[in-house]
């Protein structure tokens, strides 16, 4: 694992953009790492784009505002393309592929299509895709014990909306096993691991 | 938890049983927090008509000798400008939050430190200051709320915590202070004197010139208690530094980074970062000073702070200065750029 991992999630508002970071940055809680969730806000949220840069990290967070992430997880078109010259290279792209109909050209980032809008229509997770997309990213590159996602899934439902619990854990579960032919997974469920 | 919901929770844990504010982006989640809790803790959360209505309900709490807070955004807290006069003038205690966003006018809504002037200068007219905090993290913004109030108490002033868009709006750890549960004595408060004692007055209109300027000059001998002894800063990586970078809440963290990078390369750059800004850490960068080649100043402004850190320097070094306006957060990046430029010169000039 990385000593410290700068993420930028990017999509529409309303796709759960700010929920997927959430989810990363209380799994980071509950390991005991230094983090930071920032959220754009104002007019983005108002029905247009909406981005958030998590940093996880074992020193202090210098500068909370990802510019040039490690990790980019874009949900659309125009998030792809305005912010995938920024990611360093060697770093790590997550795609909604049913969203981006163009995928980008770089040969020195690792890229990973996931039809996630798709697979979660056809399992009835409808809004769910962003946690799909952290279930790929967790299996992509591990940052942190799956167990501990799980855990961040549940602090993170809340209890008005309990009964989403198993939806959001199914959705984690798809991304998490989800074959795409050319990813290959640096870190691997246990074995006591399970979904309820 | 968000930096806006963590200010608020401090300062309900600090005894804070009176909030008054209006709601403005990017401090809303504060309100939004206050108006969940405080009527769980038997407190008032109360949205005002208007920020000068609020500010007004904090004088009166305050004056009847009890906890209380507004929150705002820059241009909201203009509006409190004649308020927080007030309570500067009849000697209240008060802890203001100003949550900075990009100005002047309406400006817009993303972070700022562009009220650095007004929070350590003139937040309303006549001859007054007040204590400024500046935190830099999540905890810190928990940590000053807490320390505000027993500062505003142990002086009778109010005190502003300056933060901006960015540190309200982020999530961050944070370890919550045991709440407070005892609080220093008033006996100046008006709470009905029952024929008991004497009135006590809480006014801030004094018509002869001779009281007046008496007022005056006890206040100004408090301000010199409180330049004496509540002056605070950080320092980081500074016992070497040949660049001494000053740089206060968020625009510190980007300097942080920038400074990191920079021993990375060799150059021996160092960090500020004042937690007062009034009192101004005049002392702690006299210090640094004196072994520095050169002094830079990084704000989310057009350059504020810098005068104040060039009254200390008084022409011993170069002191430059760079910023980021309108909304933007200076990148490590950038930062880096001319902290690199700086060395270049430094080491040119001694050739």
């Amino acid at each position: 694992m990385a000593a410290s991992l700068n993420m930028l999630l990017a999509g529409f508002g309303g796709q759960g953009i700010l929920f997927a970071g959430k989810l990363i940055a209380y799994a980071g809680l509950i390991e005991g790492r230094e983090l930071s969730w920032l959220p754009s806000y104002g007019p983005e949220m108002r029905g247009g784009t909406a981005n958030c840069s998590v940093c996880l990290s074992d020193e202090p967070i210098g500068s909370p505002l990802v510019l040039e992430p490690d990790v980019l997880v874009a949900m659309n078109q125009p998030s792809l393309d305005k912010f995938i010259d920024s990611v360093v290279p060697g770093g790590k792209v997550i795609i909604d592929s049913t969203m981006c109909q163009r995928l980008p050209e770089r040969d020195d980032v690792d890229i990973f299509p996931v039809p996630a809008t798709q697979l979660a229509e056809d399992n009835g997770l409808k809004g769910l895709a962003s946690v799909i997309l952290i279930g790929k990213l967790l299996r992509e590159i591990g940052f942190c014990d799956p167990r501990t996602l799980d855990e961040a899934i549940v602090k993170s439902v809340p209890p008005k909306k309990a009964h989403l619990l198993p939806k959001n854990r199914k959705a984690f579960e798809i991304g998490m096993l989800n074959e795409d032919g050319e990813s290959v997974p640096v870190c691997s469920l246990p074995e006591d691991w399970s979904v309820e | 938890m968000k930096g806006n919901e963590a200010l608020a929770e401090a300062a309900i844990r600090a005894g804070c049983r009176f909030f008054f504010g209006y709601p403005i982006t990017p401090q809303t989640e504060l309100a939004a927090y206050m108006a969940k809790r405080m009527p769980k803790e038997g407190g008032v959360y109360l949205q005002a008509e208007s920020e000068i209505a609020a500010i007004n309900m904090v004088y009166g709490a305050s004056a009847a000798g009890k906890r209380a807070m507004t929150s705002s955004s820059s241009p909201g807290i203009s509006l409190k400008g004649e308020g927080i006069s007030y309570m500067a003038g009849a000697d209240l205690p008060g802890v203001i939050i100003n949550v900075q966003r990009g100005g002047p006018g309406l400006g817009g809504i993303q972070p700022s430190q562009s009220d650095y002037f007004q929070a350590t200068r003139a937040t309303g007219h006549g001859d007054f200051h007040l204590i400024v905090l500046a935190p830099s993290t999540v905890q810190e913004m928990t940590d000053y709320v807490f320390r505000a109030f027993d500062l505003a108490d142990e002086y009778r002033t109010p005190v502003m915590i300056l933060a901006d868009g960015m540190l309200g709006q982020m999530m961050e750890p944070v370890v919550l202070p045991e709440p407070k549960t005892e609080f220093p004595a008033k006996p100046w408060a008006v709470t009905g004197h029952k024929g008991q004692r004497t009135h006590n007055i809480v006014n801030s209109l004094h018509l002869k010139p001779e009281r007046l300027e008496e007022t005056n000059v006890e206040r100004y001998q408090r301000y010199d208690r409180i330049k004496a002894t509540e002056q605070l800063a950080e320092e980081y990586r500074v016992e070497d530094a040949e660049i001494v970078v000053v740089a206060f809440g968020a625009s510190s963290r980007i300097v942080r980074s920038a400074v990191n990078k920079a021993r990375e390369k060799g150059i021996k750059a160092g960090l500020i970062r004042p937690i007062t800004l009034w009192p101004f850490p005049a002392d702690a960068i006299s210090a640094a000073t004196d072994r520095a080649k050169a002094i830079l100043t990084v704000e989310m402004n057009m350059g504020q702070m810098v005068d104040d850190v060039r009254l200390v320097v008084c022409g011993r070094v170069p002191v430059e200065f760079f910023g980021r306006a309108g909304g933007i957060i200076p990148t490590p990046a950038e930062t880096l750029a001319v902290i690199e430029r700086i060395a270049a010169s430094l080491e040119g000039g001694a050739r």
